[in-house]
């Protein structure tokens, strides 16, 4: 068991199991099917994202550097809490990107019933230690547990 | 944060619930990047990404509808990114169904919700909206709420109006709201380069090119180049311009680079010189050689790579009416020489509405038209995304189509030998 401490972008306590990405998230390319066709559970759709595609990252903690891609990032991340199939919470090893912190914020503010907790700055080590199946908590204070 | 009497007001409720709920947003969003105060938006026009009526985005319509009934609408009028969809464009029936009944189903509801919230004029579809014939061309010093990729980085860089990278909704909020939190790409120190980019090649580097090489390396940061004024001149003319929207929508879109400056030529480079550069930067020397290793880099997504195209997509961003000159003559020219009438690849060029308009004025449309090229308004993402398409043998010289779709890259050159010899020398 090991414990990260990181910046909390919206709040919550959830605890989850990890699905981990060492590359950056593309954020439209990873959901997009997910929403367009139906898939409760978010398949990841990412082709280019070895660690990722085809896992289900809806209920999931999502374990991540950054997000990439397209602007609309944000708002296919809104769109997935809207529509029920957000992961558990979002933790970031680096400082959270603009694109991410968006759709963080939208959902944090316009869908008071969502909650996804998201952590960012949880650092390098985090990203090292944590792997897909792991149990995660998440606290109020950012604190981030991971558990084999 | 610190607040004005009106900002706090705002926030308070006094203008509305959901204008508060929209001011709440944007100091979230700036607090998270150490912004301590918020700034006019003073662009004359926004520009905002979301263009398409994709029935997957129903919850943005329903907030888009929120904020109409509350009378939330834009300050400023405002471009919007290119429609998803032109019967103009090569499709087959399956994908034209697809199409219109299941991905962009909700494209006319959600062009009715553009207009009720200040779209500059019917057709104001682009993804290129800094262009003349568009009429959405920031000045200097502007302080913007955009969130189109190549669109942000061509105005900070080439118009030096400042525009962080935002995501699309936050676009139209700060346009609502009338203010922006000042962090990032709106500071003086934000826009200070962390690397230097020397220029080392024996011609003149290919824009999407060189565009993806340094933004793969420098990702986010600013980048200050040197030595492409070499090539390019000092002055931004139309086809330096032209030039730079390639390059940068490729910093964008195979990095996240928000802003660049080019030694000698960008307006700030030419104002302070090496004053924007950080003491600590880093350097990337860029030859002949790292620009063909950075082609052979991109994977090639076709499941039988041996196979000839399918279609061609040129203008991602959209082209300038320079640019859609200059390849009518090119192709003309390649046609002679290689004995064929018109294109032997289905071919698509795509420009702005305005653009198009002022194309068609030209004796040029009509010559374009005869080498077998369409002309069309369309965004080349939009049609490749879905998996039909995915599945369709495109070539491209959009880096940016390249990244995000399974359409193939090539230099300018080898599209213009692909579309009028086959392929063949």
């Amino acid at each position: 068991m090991k414990q990260f401490k990181g910046r909390v972008i919206a709040a919550g306590a959830v605890s989850a199991e990890a699905v981990v990405t060492h590359g950056g998230l593309n954020t439209l390319a990873s959901f997009q099917k997910a929403l367009q066709f139906g898939d409760k559970t978010a398949t990841c759709g990412d082709q280019n994202n070895p660690d990722l595609y085809g896992k289900q990252m809806a209920g999931k903690a999502l374990c991540l550097p950054q997000t990439i891609g397209s602007t609309t990032g944000g708002l296919v991340i809104y769109c997935a809490c809207s529509m029920g199939r957000q992961p558990a919470c979002m933790l970031f090893s680096k400082p959270i990107d603009s694109l991410a912190a968006a759709g963080s914020i939208l959902a944090d503010v316009w869908l008071p019933d969502v909650k996804m907790p998201v952590v960012d700055s949880l650092g390098d080590e985090f990203l090292d230690y944590v792997k897909d199946g792991m149990k995660i908590t998440v606290s109020e204070d950012g604190t981030v547990t991971c558990e084999s | 944060m610190l607040l004005t009497n009106e900002q706090q007001a705002i926030l308070n409720g006094e203008s509305g619930e959901v204008l508060a709920k929209v001011m709440k947003t944007l100091i979230k969003y700036g607090e998270v990047f150490g912004a301590e105060k918020m700034v006019p938006v003073t662009g004359k026009h926004n520009h905002l990404v979301t263009s398409f009526g994709l029935k997957a985005l129903g919850p943005v319509y329903e907030l888009m509808d929120q904020l109409i009934n509350a009378g939330a609408v834009s300050q400023q009028t405002f471009s919007c990114d290119p429609r998803p969809l032109d019967k103009n464009v090569p499709a087959s029936f399956l994908q034209n169904f697809i199409f219109k009944n299941f991905m962009y189903s909700r494209q006319d509801f959600y062009e009715k919700q553009l207009n009720s919230l200040g779209l500059m004029e019917k057709d104001a579809f682009t993804c290129a909206c800094y262009m003349d014939e568009v009429g959405n061309k920031p000045e200097y010093g502007d302080v913007l709420s955009w969130a189109e990729s190549s669109a942000v980085v061509y105005a900070n860089s080439v118009l030096g109006a400042r525009c962080n990278r935002n995501s699309g909704i936050m676009d139209i909020m700060g346009s609502v709201v009338g203010y922006v939190p000042y962090f990032g790409l709106l500071t003086d120190e934000g826009r200070r380069a962390k690397w230097i980019i020397e220029i080392k090649t024996t011609k003149k580097p290919e824009a999407q090119l060189l565009g993806s090489a340094i933004g793969m390396k420098v990702v986010e940061d600013v980048p200050y180049i040197i030595g492409l004024d070499k090539w390019l001149g000092d002055e931004l003319d139309d086809a330096t311009c032209t030039y730079l929207k390639d390059f940068g929508a490729a910093t964008a879109s195979n990095g996240a680079v928000g802003l660049y400056h080019i030694d000698n030529l960008t307006p700030e480079a030419k104002k302070m010189g090496s004053e924007l550069i950080c003491e600590d930067a880093k350097t990337y020397v860029i030859d002949d050689a790292e620009l063909e290793r950075v082609y052979k880099s991109y994977p090639v997504m076709w499941k039988n790579p041996e196979k000839a195209p399918k279609l061609c997509f040129m203008g991602c961003p959209h082209m300038s009416l320079e640019q859609l000159k200059d390849w009518t003559d090119k192709i003309e020219a390649a046609l002679s020489e290689s004995g064929n009438k018109k294109v032997v690849v289905p071919t698509v060029f795509t420009a702005a509405p305005a653009v198009l308009k002022e194309f068609e004025k030209t004796e040029y449309a009509e010559r374009l038209k005869k080498c077998g090229v369409i002309t069309s308004y369309i965004c080349p993402l939009m049609y490749m995304n879905n998996p039909l398409s995915g599945k369709m043998r495109v070539i491209t010289s959009s880096n940016k189509l390249r990244t995000y779709t399974t359409a193939r890259y090539y230099t300018d050159a080898e599209i213009l030998n692909e579309i009028t010899k086959g392929g063949k020398n």
